[in-house]
């Protein structure tokens, strides 16, 4: 097991308070351990963690492009293994929703599909939150950011979220995980379990952004907690494409996770409404089903 | 080694072996193909020790090489027109992270229209992005700048990417008997990577950080100087290169019968060898024409270029690339460097998308240029417009 001691990510970074992603990412790294050489794309986290002439990084770290962080990964993983390096040092990537569910997701698919020897964690936040909240493929249905917005004649983001887990099942990923940084030990454990299975692995985390979701950032493990237990967020792991663990809870109704959140507040004011509230619930519902992560 | 007929794709794919690249990363586009194909034979056949990356798209394959170079390897791609545009990108990122990355460029047109023809459009588009650029006459060309341009790219004092350009099919595409050095000479000129920094778990450090004001402007700068120190770089290694392998390219521009020309011709490319056929025809007649050669685009040797253009009365520029709205690239820097010395200088923009140049083109150009007529699209059909 890596040692949990160690502190990969260091303090003085300028995330937010209350930032889900720089908690996850301490975490992950946590999980990863030592001797791990990490690929970022551009976004929140390249931007809080390295302005010249700092870093918070004391792990080698790269960033070139927003869209190419999987092929950067691919060079450094292939230039390991012709040095003889890979596998004394593995190749992580950690990147945000944007630059995963959307602009990096040609790179991702190539690299998946070679088979190349990395971790990619994507840190969910749910947005391009590095921009200022604007939709990613990655926004859950019916969150009002600044380029879905909620108004007369919307009722916030239209689409549900892309499901690059499965995406990436289907690429015939080793394994694939869902996680949350509101789980730290089984966050962790995942990331070792990638970092330690051959081949191209996937971890998607959810990240809560208080900015961005709008709430008091003193909340962001309840409302990661909270994602978890209405079933918005199932927590499972892909094996060789089989599915071989499900957090298993109590599922409690979508409101409360909801209601805490400015981004549904408009599901809730000036008037509830009650038909997209049940599509909302209606998506736990099919995760429920899928994962089974329902306790009998 | 004696002489062997080989085609120039093949001829460049036997120089990267001989390079030694560890991690190779392309992706295949007409007409740069051969060499990748060759590259993968080359590979495949356990003639070069390297990681062959079949990426995606050219986007990847440039950003392939960033990982694998900031790692630690040597690193090849090739590419071409809109394979070049695609990872447009990538090559301003790549270079401002100071990575010393060779990449063959087999010169295409630029689509729209679609066209898989010889222009030089491609390269010339990235002339900002703080590359190298490095242009060969002919294959022998194109075999010894590749060598050289990891000498001059894997340099600590200079530490950027270089292009190393030869025209689409003109050169990829055809055979010439071509000198290729051994593999003893090119370890003994080369040796192996030594990388300037890397990715190393042992000593961690940060690549491609963001720069607030207060530090961007810096950067800038020092890439800019970096670019302009690759001059003498190239002079330095390229004099070294002749003294080993008996070809010297110790200049960034080459004069032909420049020495007491009236009319000098100025181009980049296999085109300069149509020239110089040209100007020995029109020296047979009497004519004093001569033409200077500019091997090096990025960094412009505009003080070479105005000392080699001082004693003459015209000149003409042959510009395979046009920049929309303004003038051919070659011939609005070759202005700027000879702004003041009052010689009237005339652009010439042709052979793009494919189209012909012949030694009957090179005459009548020189004929309009004494006329004082040029700054034109020469070689248009008329009866299309």
């Amino acid at each position: 097991m890596v040692d949990r001691t160690i502190e990969n990510f260091d303090c003085g970074h300028r995330a937010c308070g209350g930032c889900g992603a720089s908690s996850a990412v301490r975490m992950i790294l946590k999980g990863a351990g030592e001797n791990t050489i990490v690929v970022s794309p551009t976004g929140c986290l390249e931007v809080f963690s390295t302005p010249y002439p700092e870093t918070a990084w004391k792990t080698p770290w790269i960033h070139s492009l927003f869209e190419n962080a999987s092929a950067v990964a691919s060079g450094v993983e292939a230039a390991l293994k012709k040095q003889g390096r890979l596998g004394k040092e593995k190749v992580l990537v950690i990147g945000g929703d944007g630059a995963t569910v959307d602009i990096g997701m040609l790179c991702i698919s190539g690299a998946f599909e070679r088979g190349h020897d990395f971790t990619y964690v994507c840190y969910d936040n749910e947005a391009y939150m590095n921009t200022g909240i604007q939709r990613s493929g990655a926004t859950p249905y019916d969150a009002d950011t600044t380029t879905s917005p909620s108004g007369v004649c919307s009722t916030g983001n239209n689409r549900p979220k892309k499901d690059l887990p499965q995406i990436l099942v289907a690429h015939g990923s080793p394994y694939v995980a869902t996680a949350t940084m509101a789980y730290p030990m089984d966050l962790m454990k995942k990331v070792e379990k990638a970092m330690n299975t051959q081949g191209p692995c996937y971890i998607q985390v959810h990240a809560p952004c208080c900015t961005g979701w709008g709430y008091d950032g003193a909340k962001t493990m309840e409302i990661g907690r909270m994602a978890v237990e209405c079933g918005l967020w199932p927590c499972y792991e892909i094996v060789d494409g089989k599915l071989t663990s499900v957090k298993k809870v109590k599922r409690v109704p979508v409101d409360e996770y909801l209601k805490a959140q400015k981004r549904f507040r408009h599901l809730f004011k000036p008037t509830r409404n009650d038909a997209e509230i049940a599509k909302i619930q209606a998506i736990a519902d099919a995760n429920a089903a899928k994962y089974g992560i329902d306790i009998e | 080694m004696p002489l062997q007929m080989m085609e120039g794709s093949i001829a460049v794919a036997e120089t990267v072996r001989l390079c030694r690249p560890q991690v190779i990363s392309a992706y295949p586009i007409t007409p740069q193909t051969h060499i990748v194909e060759g590259l993968a034979s080359i590979v495949a056949d356990g003639r070069l020790d390297a990681e062959y990356i079949c990426v995606e798209s050219e986007f990847s394959a440039l950003s392939a090489c960033i990982g694998a170079s900031a790692a630690g390897s040597r690193v090849y791609s090739a590419t071409t027109s809109q394979g070049l545009a695609l990872m447009a990108e990538v090559v301003f990122n790549s270079a401002g992270m100071r990575l010393p990355i060779v990449m063959g460029i087999a010169n295409r047109a630029i689509s729209a229209p679609l066209s898989i023809w010889n222009d030089q459009q491609d390269s010339i588009m990235m002339r900002d992005s703080g590359w190298l650029q490095l242009y060969a006459e002919d294959n022998q060309e194109a075999v010894d700048l590749h060598v050289l341009a990891y000498k001059i790219c894997e340099d600590h004092d200079i530490l950027l990417p270089a292009f190393v350009c030869f025209d689409g099919f003109i050169l990829s595409h055809v055979f010439e008997p071509v000198d290729i050095p051994s593999q003893e000479e090119v370890d003994e000129f080369l040796g192996p990577f030594n990388p300037y920094q890397q990715l190393d778990v042992k000593d961690p450090i940060s690549f491609g950080m963001y720069a607030t004001p207060e530090y961007y402007l810096e950067f800038r700068y020092e890439h800019d100087q970096a670019v302009h120190r690759a001059a003498d770089a190239l002079r330095k290694h390229g004099k070294a290169f002749g003294e080993k392998f008996g070809r010297d390219y110790s200049e960034l521009v080459e004069g032909y019968r420049l020495e007491d020309a009236e009319v000098a011709i100025i181009a980049m490319g296999s085109i300069c060898g149509t020239t110089k056929d040209a100007i020995d025809e029109m020296r047979a007649e009497g004519k004093k024409v001569g033409l200077l050669k500019i091997r090096c685009f990025r960094p412009f040797p505009a003080a070479d270029i105005a000392k080699a253009l001082a004693h003459v009365k015209t000149v003409a520029v042959l510009d395979k690339n046009i920049s929309l709205g303004a003038k051919g690239a070659v011939g609005i820097e070759v202005k700027d460097a000879c702004y003041g010395l009052g010689i009237p200088i005339y652009d010439y923009v042709l052979g793009l998308g494919g189209r012909d140049v012949r030694k009957k083109d090179i005459k009548k150009i020189v004929e309009l240029a004494e006329k004082g007529s040029g700054d034109m699209f020469y070689g248009l059909r008329e009866e299309l417009l």
